[in-house]
């Protein structure tokens, strides 16, 4: 085992994903307190300009092939693999988002490594990982065994100003045996428009399973109505098709930051408090007291949506 | 065509939650279960798929509480063949991949179909282990899924609401994030029938070899409540300091 840490570089049409960045700067602080080396993984092909970006990092192990110019879980999980059975880093921290769930638990199973998954922290001597489960109402710490470990970082957890360094850290060029596909990349889909886009909002009402049933929209948007703002909403209202994508907050949702957003009857899973812990003014309402939203909001109320909604409404 | 859909039951969170006396995993004692919500979608984006162009659907499971209720349930709303996986103690996902993987090898089947993640899977999402074990390709996140022959269309989202789209070829595993429609619902009284006439098979586990690879040192709620005030009093009284903050916040 080396005393590398890895961080597996996201990049989606030429742009860097903040995950990048969060976890170069935890893989900095890590490597500072273990004195290890933090290498940066880039795959691309003809993206090597984008090492410019990634300063934080004493090295940048960059792997370009044609197979790897768009973003393939097949191609990326090969070339990963690969990388770390030649270099043997001793922590490989990727992204909790959709590429990092492709390639983490296949880099594991590959090179027979424990793999820590939503990872919210991380000990500077990487001896403790601390997950965020069971939708953020629990957290569990994992000690990794000593010969190395994948973890799976839920975004938003570390700062990631500490990880955006411009500078030219040394490129080393690496070539990885992707061999056949059975995957090929077809086409990216743009998000249909149209819609009320709601990063651009001032005000959010934001509903969640809580409101139980898509006849009890009306109720919570003749509210947002009321105070000027647009209605969103967790992963499981999309997922029951009440209202569109457009309106999603979250992980594989939009990030807003509103001077006002009201969470109606959203518990709060890591996925949800990714796309909306930064707004301004953020007010829970909600029948559980110990919903993990409380932690992140200003203002809490622990009530039924369904006594609520009305009274607030009606003093609008 | 065939597809497996592995599904599990997990700790029902509208519950409340604790922690063991040895302070490293839920008391499991009076534990409520449900089946984890992505493989009702896994399961009922396979069952699209069969009602579309027809397709032989198993769904499998590993033995535990609550589990046979999951399987019938399952059968019930359209599943074929019901595969109970016997003979694995832990809660590693690795090792349920592994076993999984073991008892599946044995099976045929074009695509591999299971929820994304699970709010339990501290040790990695179930769709990608399994499909390394299996040593077949593998797509997360995937919300939606086409068949034209041997070639399956998937949609594979990604932040914002943008999805890629990926043409590949059987066999392969999916991790399901949502399906194309909502998961059909089944009446109790369909279950019941279904667990009077669905057979479960049972299949043992074989060797599994594999672990987590890291332990528990503790579990812990995350200190909730701390960051909110908290907002006392009847709906109304509540609602009328709502109104204040915002008054005060200039924000209505």
């Amino acid at each position: 085992m080396s005393n590398q840490i890895f961080v597996i570089v996201e990049h989606l049409k030429g742009n860097i994903e903040d995950i990048t960045f969060e976890m170069l700067g935890k893989g900095k602080e890590i490597a500072g307190a273990t004195g290890g080396e933090l290498v940066a993984v880039l795959l691309g092909s003809g993206a090597d300009d984008l090492a410019g970006q990634l300063g934080a990092a004493g090295k940048v192990i960059y792997v370009d092939d044609p197979q790897l110019a768009e973003y393939n879980p097949q191609a990326y999980c090969k070339a990963v693999s690969a990388l770390v059975a030649a270099n043997q880093p001793k922590m490989v921290l990727v992204g909790n988002t959709s590429m990092g769930m492709d390639i983490a638990g296949g880099v594991s199973v590959a090179n027979n490594l424990p793999f820590i998954a939503y990872a919210s922290g991380i000990a500077n001597d990487g001896s403790t990982v601390t997950s965020s489960l069971y939708g953020g109402k629990m957290n569990v710490d994992s000690s990794p065994g000593g010969d190395g470990c994948v973890v799976s970082v839920i975004a938003g957890s570390f700062p990631a100003d500490a990880g955006r360094v411009e500078g030219s850290p040394a490129v080393e060029t690496a070539s990885a045996d992707i061999g056949d596909l059975s995957i090929r990349f077809k086409q990216l889909i743009e998000p249909e428009g149209g819609d009320v886009d709601i990063t651009a909002q001032e005000i959010l009402v934001s509903v969640g399973r809580g409101i139980q049933s898509d006849e009890n929209l009306p109720m919570a948007e003749e509210l947002a109505a009321k105070l000027g703002g647009a209605i969103s909403c967790s992963r499981p209202i999309v997922d029951s098709k009440w209202l569109a994508k457009t309106r999603q907050v979250g992980k594989s949702g939009l990030k807003v930051k509103p001077k006002l957003y009201l969470a109606l009857g959203i518990s709060g899973a890591p996925e949800h408090i990714e796309g909306m812990k930064d707004a301004d003014l953020i007010i829970a309402v909600n029948t559980d007291p110990k919903a993990p939203i409380f932690d992140y909001a200003h203002y809490g109320v622990v009530q039924d949506l369904f006594d609520f909604i009305p009274a607030l409404s009606s003093k609008l | 065509m065939n597809i497996i859909v592995p599904i599990k039951q997990v700790p029902d969170l509208v519950e409340e939650l604790e922690i063991n006396s040895a302070g490293t995993d839920l008391d499991r004692e009076w534990l409520k279960m449900k089946l984890n919500e992505f493989d009702d979608h896994a399961l009922e984006e396979a069952l699209l798929l069969k009602d579309e162009q027809g397709a032989n659907v198993t769904a499998i499971a590993l033995d535990g509480d609550d589990i046979d209720k999951a399987l019938f349930a399952a059968a019930a709303k359209g599943a074929d063949r019901l595969i109970k996986v016997t003979g694995v103690a832990g809660t590693s996902t690795h090792e349920a991949a592994k076993a999984m993987a073991n008892v599946i090898q044995g099976l045929e089947y074009d695509l591999v179909m299971t929820g994304v993640q699970a709010v339990d899977d501290r040790d990695g999402q179930m769709a990608v282990l399994l499909a390394h074990y299996l040593g077949i390709p593998h797509v997360s996140v995937v919300t939606g899924v086409q068949v034209a022959g041997s070639s399956v269309t998937v949609h594979k989202e990604y932040g914002g609401g943008m999805v890629a789209e990926f043409e590949a070829a059987t066999p392969l595993a999916l991790g399901i994030q949502a399906a194309r429609e909502t998961p059909r619902y089944v009446p109790v009284a369909k279950v019941r029938r279904a667990s009077r006439d669905a057979n479960i098979e049972e299949m043992a586990a074989g060797d599994l070899g594999v672990d987590a690879g890291s332990t528990v040192a503790k579990m812990y709620k995350p200190e909730t409540g701390a960051g909110a005030e908290m907002i006392d009093g009847s709906a109304e009284d509540q609602a009328s300091k709502i109104i204040e903050i915002l008054t005060q916040k200039g924000i209505k």
